[in-house]
Parts: C-alpha cells; structure tokens; sequence
C-alpha cells in the first residue's frame, strides 16, 4: 500500500520535475534529477522503522550513489582494558561531529565505477567517512577506534553494511528505498546523491530529510526538554496518583 | 505490539514491558524491596539506553512502592517512626552519591563503579541472607523471629540521642537508622536504585527490625528517594521517559498488590532465601560481565554539552 503510494508520488513528481514531458525539453538537459517521496520522517506512537523512496532521473550515460547522514554528533569511543583481572575503560577518543547515522546506495559495487581516491575525497562508503578526531593520538590508535566506532554503530543498525541498490529503469530513472530504523536519530539528515561519469563526479545534488517526533510522542519530547521542571513534577505525581488508584481499586475488588 | 517510547527514541514490545512491570511490582511487593536492582539490567538488556533504564525505573518504583506501601499500611504493617529517620539520613545521603556519580562520571569510570558496587553488595548482602535464613530453617526453633531482641554491639548502645521505636520493639540511637538511611542513600543514588535490596536487609540485620514491618518501612521511604531521583534527572538529564514509565506501573502496581497479599502468607525465613537466591543470581552475572572478555572492547557514547 505504501509502496504503490510512493510509486504514484514518484511520477507525479517526476511529471513536475519535467522528466518524460516533451513539452519541457529544456529540463531534460539536466544531468541529475533527484526527489525523495517524503522530506519528513514522521516518529509515530507505533513507528517501527520506514523506507523513504529516493528517485530521480539522469540524462545521458553513468552510474548512482546516494549517501544518507544524520545529525553530527561528537561521539566517544572508550576502550576496555583489562586491570586486575576485571575491564574497565582506559583509554578515549572524541570524533568531532561524526554522524549519528550513515547509509550508502549504489547502482553497481562502487569499487566498479567510482575510483578509491574520489570515495576518500567524497567520503563514500563507511571505511572512507571523513572524521576527524580530538586530542592526540597515533595514526594506528585513530585507526583503531575509527573501526571501534564504526562496528558499534554497525550493531546498533546506525550505519550501514552493505552499500543498498539502486534500481535503474528505463529511460534514466532510477530509484532506491533508503531504509531508517526504529531506534533512527532525531534531526536533520542530509541525502547526498551524486552522477559518476568515466570516474568523476558529473553532477551532485543535496536534498534535506527531517527525521521528527510527531503526535503525543513530539509533546512528551517537547514536554521533557522545554520544561524539565514541571514535567518532573507531574511524572513523580501520575506515579504517586497510579499507585494509590491501583491499592483503592484493589480494596474494593 | 510495538510501541515508539519518545525519549529513549526506540520502539518496544508493549506486553514484554507490561510483563516485566508486572513481575518485578509482585516481587516489590513481597520483598519491600527488588524492584530497580532486576528492572534497570533487564531494560538495558532489552536496548533502552542505561540513563533512560535508570530514570524512568525511578519514576515508575514511585508508583509501584505507593500501591504495595498503602496495602502494607492497611495490615498495619509500616513503621513510619523508622521511616522518617531513615528517609532523612536517605536525602542527604542520596545527595552526596549524585555528587559522586558527577565525580565518576566525568573521568570515565561510572560504569566500572555501577558494577563494582553491585558486585560486592549483592554479593555481600545475598550470602549473609542466605547463609542466615538456611540457618534460622535448619535450627526450626518453632518461635518466629520477630520477636527476638536485637543485642546491639556495646559502641551503638553508648550512642546518645535514645528513640523508643514501638512498631519495631526497639529502643535505640536515633544515629542508627539516620546512619544506615545515608549510607544505602548514597549507594542507591550511584546505581541508581531505589535502595530497597539494600535497606531490607540492613533494617533485619543492622538495625534488627522484625520482619513483618521491614517490607512496608521500606517501601515507605523509597517512595520519598525515587520522587527524588525522578526529579533530578529530569531536571538536569531529561532522561525520564514518561511513556516507559507508564506501562511499567501499569504492571508494576498490579503485581505490588498481588506481591504484598502474598508477603502475609510466606514464612520470613523463605522469603529471604529467594531474596537471597535473586540477589546472588544478579551478582553473578555481573561478575561475570565484569571479568569476562568484552565482544567489543571499544564503546560509543554520545558527548553531552552539544544540540
């Protein structure tokens, strides 16, 4: 049902974007065309992950990727060391606003058409993100904890494994489902979508994502963070009236 | 039936919290005490981040330790007395931990210390019970120990300031129970806890009340210490997750109610052993984490200070 929701959204945009309409030929000479079927990730009482659909249109020949970031957030990354028998976090490293989320989509393995100094100029693929650490520390140690970083956020299903495909259909368009899961970041996401042309960049477009709390889960957020005060003092008073309601309504029962 | 808790930012399974609410609320109600020390891990367990588990744990024990206070209350089994001396050495107690979790915090060492504690306390704590109620089993002496008096160490009969305790049969220093209120206090406040698994048996073995009034004092007194810690994490983390909170006590305070009927029909000696047998199974399994090579010896978190 959602999917052939997005599918309509994805031709009616393209059909504003120009994209197979004769009539505007002049918008056919854009190399990269890119739309997403929401800029709103709505987090709903219920929500247990979404795909958002990514689609668009090139003209002439090339290849795909589409890269997701969430909020930059500076992260610790603690190492264990063992003292005395027992582990116990020794050593730290700060990544300077490293992001909270990282996803890649591709139309074919990017080692195939995308060259290894233009994925670390760009940033593409989890082993090539750009971050920059805090404090001193030796190339390896950095090495270590980068990779630290990246399997966690890997286990927590934040960053990607696998690069995602993107579908290529006739004419130039293609599409992809950029998949957010249930524990996804709050804030503002990035979806960067690049044309790889004979090994360069031929043409890039950023489009924003708004990862939100919606409905009574936004208030209780909004509730928690803009009036801490008072929403401690009516968290402890609904648990001290559900405790009483609970020991009357058991009096009588 | 998943449902979206808005500031742990994850989405849970609505009757495994209900379940687990329940559960820990009956053994709350039964014991005066095993609600945040088996809730937090198990939350932790299920994903919800550690400072979310211990906030929204304290506001929910709130509720739960009301609705099995009040049922305690109507058997007449609360010394309020005790309470209030517990409860002020409690306060001023469990501001001295928050201070002290600061200090851990800041040099990277709070989690070592949450289990380090949890480890000697419940280690400590569980064999002395279970070692003590197998020998009060064994013997079968026919009387209960209720009403055996409490032979304090001849330091704490010199100690001033003498409170005649009548729901308790005590006489004693008021410096007694003020003492073990700001020592639990601080321990509660650095794990995070109502405090219960630790004051049970500190009111039995330290201060020498009977059974029978342990679990409702106690009960009465974590009501004040968790509204306390629901409130300062919300004040100063925002970590209260108010949605959680709620489907725990929707379980919690049900399962009190069940827990505390069922407290008047056990016999004291069994009762601790399970206490005992719970507290030594947690221990372990902490030890064990604290010994045992990590999956991952590296971890994330969050820098705080940032939008």
């Amino acid at each position: 049902m959602r999917r052939a929701g997005a599918c309509v959204a994805m031709l009616g945009a393209l059909a504003c974007l120009g994209v197979g309409s004769l009539s505007l030929p002049s918008a056919r000479a854009e190399p990269l065309l890119v739309d997403l079927s929401d800029h709103l990730v709505k987090i709903t009482a219920g929500f247990v992950g979404t795909d958002v659909l990514v689609f668009g249109a090139i003209s002439g020949p090339g290849d795909i990727v589409v890269v997701v970031k969430g909020p930059a957030k500076d992260l610790i990354v603690r190492k264990k060391s063992r003292v005395a028998g027992m582990w116990l976090n020794r050593d730290s490293l700060t990544f300077v606003r490293a992001p909270t989320f990282y996803s890649v989509a591709a139309t074919r393995p990017l080692a195939e058409f995308v060259p290894l100094a233009l994925l670390q100029r760009q940033g593409i693929g989890v082993e090539h993100l750009r971050l920059e650490e805090r404090g001193a520390a030796t190339e390896g140690e950095v090495a270590e904890f980068r990779l630290g970083l990246v399997r966690n956020k890997q286990g927590e299903g934040l960053y990607a494994r696998e690069v995602a495909k993107i579908a290529v259909l006739a004419g130039g368009l293609f599409r992809a489902d950029l998949s957010f899961p249930a524990n996804v970041p709050t804030g503002a996401y990035t979806v960067e979508v690049y044309l790889i042309r004979d090994g360069d960049v031929a043409s890039a477009q950023t489009t924003p994502l708004v990862v939100s709390n919606v409905g009574v889960g936004a208030d209780v957020h909004f509730f928690a963070h803009g009036h801490a005060a008072l929403y401690g003092v009516f968290a402890v008073l609904l648990a001290l009236l559900a405790g009483w309601a609970a020991s009357a309504a058991f009096r009588r029962g | 039936m998943q449902i979206y808790l808005p500031i742990a930012e994850m989405s849970v399974d609505v009757f495994v919290v209900l379940g687990l609410g329940g559960a820990i609320g009956f053994l709350s109600g039964l014991f005066g005490a095993g609600g945040g020390f088996l809730l937090t891990p198990m939350l932790i367990f299920l994903g919800v981040p550690p400072p979310v588990a211990v906030a929204s744990v304290a506001n929910e024990l709130i509720a739960a330790s009301v609705s099995g206070m009040i049922a305690h209350w109507r058997r007449r089994t609360v010394d309020f007395k005790m309470g209030a001396f517990l409860l002020a050495g409690g306060l001023l107690g469990s501001s001295l931990g928050v201070w002290l979790f600061g200090v851990l915090k800041g040099i990277g060492q709070i989690d070592f210390a949450i289990s380090v504690c949890y480890v000697l306390f419940l280690g400590s704590i569980g064999l002395l019970m279970l070692v003590e109620s197998a020998r009060a089993i064994l013997r079968r002496r026919g009387h209960r120990s209720d009403g055996a008096r409490q032979r304090y160490p001849d330091w704490v009969r010199r100690l001033p300031l003498k409170v005649r305790f009548h729901k308790s049969r005590l006489y004693v220093s008021a410096f007694l129970p003020l003492a073990v209120g700001l020592l639990v206090g601080v321990l509660a406040a650095i794990m995070g806890v109502g405090g219960g698994f630790i004051l049970v048996p500190a009111m039995i073995y330290l201060i020498g009340m009977p059974t029978t009034v342990v679990a409702g004092t106690s009960l009465f007194q974590i009501i004040f210490v968790s509204a306390n810690v629901t409130l300062l994490q919300s004040i100063s983390l925002q970590t209260v997750d108010i949605v959680l909170a709620v489907l725990l006590l929707a379980g919690g305070v049900v399962g009190a109610q069940y827990g505390a009927r069922y407290s008047a029909r056990l016999p004291g000696e069994q009762m601790r052993i399970v206490l005992a047998v719970l507290v030594l199974g947690v221990c372990t399994k902490l030890f064990f984490d604290l010994v045992a090579t990590p999956a991952d010896v590296y971890s994330i978190s969050v820098e705080e200070g940032l939008p």
